[in-house]
């Protein structure tokens, strides 16, 4: 039975995918910087798959600690999906160092450092797959959320150098671009309707192009089409735009 | 976040505040702050009794939180769905007990409302026990034998006693994942009554009945009845094989409001007419899966939108079984008489049943879904008085339109009930468009 390690496992999208990895046969490790938070679902979990559900502690901005806590994975994964994120406060971050520092170090750097370590072991054991987590705020800074946008941009041009060097050694990379989301992290905001994704919809986005072997995916089709005409506004138009 | 929100008729649409339930603690700091409130599961009441300015969505608590293998009880919080606990525990061999015509209703909708289905308890009587948040923000764990009259109230009390965090469901054990079906089809009610009282040993029964037939012809209809399959029932070799897994099957989707035209007496009628003839005459045996039994509407998504931008209801009444045999004829020739027409009239004997203020008793209800007009009011309205003459009932979870008289005549309870309410949320948080609509927190009604 294969087995998946959930980075950032509480998250409303981590959850769902979990449910379907777990539905699917695949065993669990389930990561967030505070496990008991998760002690919930990994009973759930338990109780709806045929595999195990454990918890362990990860903290993304602890980077000393990845490698020692990689290492101690009694199981090594033959999954990785990298969920979690800071969407933070772009105001607070412009005026505020460690809100910013948070921000960036939380989406990029938590994140590369944690996969160059998963990277490693799966290039020499030429097998795996890396899910990575990214946004389509990365496609094009706006001035409502850069400093997330930003990180998230450099994360999925990381992504995709990734998937560039593990192809020889047969390990699948797969950047997911999730448009708005109805989740924790936005309770309270207004999203339109017909472009926000549940959950539950993107982990079966998830889910089919991880089957499918896809490079990347959109969780709501829209936005393929959405972020194309985004790119593709002229920056002397988009820099008058309030966006 | 404030969004447009209606429930499964599409009647009435409102703006309204709508929260994500994620943990007791932000739970009740939520209670504390909002003047008035009310729980939803997946939304499937039809009329209004899931709205309120503010509305918390429990389906985002849903977890299981455990599972007893010898005695298959299963421990889940309110947001799990009937739909989860059957994919999860149907492969081990376990089923739910009881079952509405949808599996896309939630544990917590499934007490509030104490749902009812083919077979003739209803769902609250396997719930073990529960866990409710009070409006003073207090955790109340209750069963028959403990708090057991705040657990009767909650049972059916739509959520007025305070918000269903967590409860423990015994399930049944199954051998397979099948249904043996027959269906009988009846030329009238008389021999469809009869039918029904004398079920012998099958569990599940139900029938569907061409309302628009008058005359002679009143009361034609098509019973389906079923018992769970034993290994032995089985003929097909795949499924003998995998006795306890049924395949997924493709859903059809309504992608969008149909136009109001749509839906008129002559479509009404040719589908009627149409379903009667398409069932073989005598009685039928087969195999069917579960979904197919029990849950033949939810292979088509958003089935509501057939009815239009106006929405429609269900008119659901329980006559008890003194008053059956003389009322259900005549309200039967009433609403053949008045033209309404609906698609789907069903037709059910409920077993002996002792609830506080749930609706099922021992008796003959009858639903029948109706597009919502002026007009349509007005006939229910008419239909009121005759329910209430044969000392009959109005199903909460259908109801949009029934008048404070209705609930408080209908329900024996309903005085007691709103009392109780009253006492254990004296400023009225937990409120639903419903329960405004009938008076339940207006002393004058009940005092
Ligand atoms: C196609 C179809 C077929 C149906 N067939 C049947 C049937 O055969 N038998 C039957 O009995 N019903 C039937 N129903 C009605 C349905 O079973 C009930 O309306 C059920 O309550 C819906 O559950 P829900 O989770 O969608 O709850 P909602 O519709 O969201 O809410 C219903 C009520 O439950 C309350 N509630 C929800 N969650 C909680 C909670 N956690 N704590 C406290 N209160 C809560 C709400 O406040 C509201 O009063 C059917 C509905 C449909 C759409």
């Amino acid at each position: 039975m294969k087995t998946a390690l959930i980075l950032g496992a509480a998250s409303d999208v981590a959850k769902a995918f979990s449910k379907l990895l777990a539905a699917d046969g695949w065993n669990l490790v389930l990561a967030s910087r505070q496990p008991t938070d998760i002690d919930a679902l990994a009973a759930d979990l338990q109780i709806r798959c045929k595999g195990t559900a454990e918890t362990v502690a990860f903290d993304a901005m602890d980077f000393a600690s990845h490698a020692a806590f990689y290492d101690q994975l009694t199981v090594k994964p033959d999954m990785v999906c990298c969920a979690f994120g800071y969407l933070g406060d772009q105001h607070q971050g412009e005026k505020e160092s460690e809100e910013r520092r948070r921000i960036l170090e939380t989406n990029y750097n938590g994140a590369v450092n944690i996969l160059e370590i998963v990277a490693a072991d799966f290039e020499a054991r030429r097998t795996g797959t890396i899910i990575g987590i990214s946004s389509v705020a990365g496609e094009r800074g706006r001035q409502s959320n850069y400093l997330y946008g930003s990180a998230k941009a450099g994360f999925t041009a990381y992504l995709s150098g990734l998937r560039n060097r593990l192809y020889p050694a047969n390990v699948h990379v797969l950047t997911v671009l999730p448009g708005f989301m109805r989740t924790r992290m936005t309770d309270g905001m207004s999203l339109p309707p017909v472009v926000t994704a549940s959950p539950e919809q993107a982990a079966a986005a998830i889910m089919k192009a991880f089957k499918k072997s896809k490079n990347s995916v959109y969780v709501l089709w829209m936005w393929r089409w959405i972020m194309c005409m985004v790119r593709n506004i002229p920056e002397c138009v988009f820099k008058r735009l309030n966006t | 976040m404030r969004e447009k929100i209606s429930d499964w008729g599409n009647y009435p649409v409102v703006q309204a505040d709508v929260q994500h339930l994620r943990s007791p603690d932000q739970l009740s700091a939520m209670i504390s702050q909002t003047p008035e409130m009310i729980a939803r599961g997946l939304g499937r009441c039809y009329g209004d009794s899931a709205l309120s300015s503010t509305i918390i969505n429990t389906r985002t608590y849903g977890h299981f939180i455990s599972f007893d293998e010898q005695r298959g009880i299963v421990r889940c919080q309110a947001g799990v769905s009937l739909e989860d606990i059957l994919t999860v525990f149907v492969p081990r061999g376990w089923f739910l007990p009881v079952t509405p015509g949808t599996k896309f209703v939630t544990v917590g909708g499934a007490i509030a409302s104490d749902v009812h289905g083919k077979s003739s308890g209803s769902f609250c009587d396997y719930v073990v026990s529960m866990c409710v948040m009070k409006a003073n923000g207090e955790i109340v764990e209750c069963s028959a034998a403990e708090e057991s009259e705040f657990f009767e109230t909650t049972r059916g009390g739509m959520g007025l006693t305070g918000i269903i965090l967590e409860a423990a469901i015994q399930l049944i054990p199954v051998e397979t994942a099948y249904i043996k079906e027959e269906t009988v089809r009846c030329k009238d009610l008389d021999e469809l009554m009869a039918l029904f009282d004398n079920m012998g040993k099958w569990t599940y029964s139900v029938a569907w009945i061409d309302c628009v037939a008058r005359g002679s012809k009143m009361g034609r209809s098509v019973m389906m009845r079923g018992e769970h399959a034993v290994q032995s029932d089985l003929c097909d070799t795949r499924h003998q094989r995998h006795p306890l897994e049924i395949k997924q099957m493709p859903k059809l989707n309504v992608p969008m409001m149909f136009p109001g035209f749509a839906l008129n007496n002559w479509s009404v009628q040719a589908f009627n007419f149409a379903y009667y003839h398409h069932t073989p005459s005598g009685i039928h045996e087969h195999i069917v899966d579960y979904d197919t039994f029990f849950y033949p509407l939810d292979f088509v998504n958003n089935w509501n939108r057939i009815y239009g931008r106006r929405g429609f209801t269900q008119y659901q009444f329980l006559l008890p079984m003194s008053t059956s045999y003389e009322g259900l004829p005549v309200l039967l020739e009433k609403i053949s008489a008045c033209g309404l027409g609906s698609f789907l009239a069903v037709l059910k004997k409920f077993g002996k049943h002792n609830t506080f203020i749930s609706f099922p008793y021992e008796g003959y209800f009858l639903a029948l879904d109706f597009p919502v007009t002026k007009r349509c009011f007005a006939v229910l309205d008419e239909l009121d008085k005759l329910v209430l003459k044969y000392g009959g009932r109005l199903y909460m979870a259908k109801d949009v339109r029934m008048k404070p008289e209705m609930f408080f005549k209908g329900y024996e309870n309903a005085k007691i009930f709103c009392q109780r309410i009253q006492t254990w949320d004296p400023e009225g948080t937990f409120r639903s468009l419903q329960s405004k609509r009938l008076g339940m927190h207006d002393e004058r009604n009940f005092k």
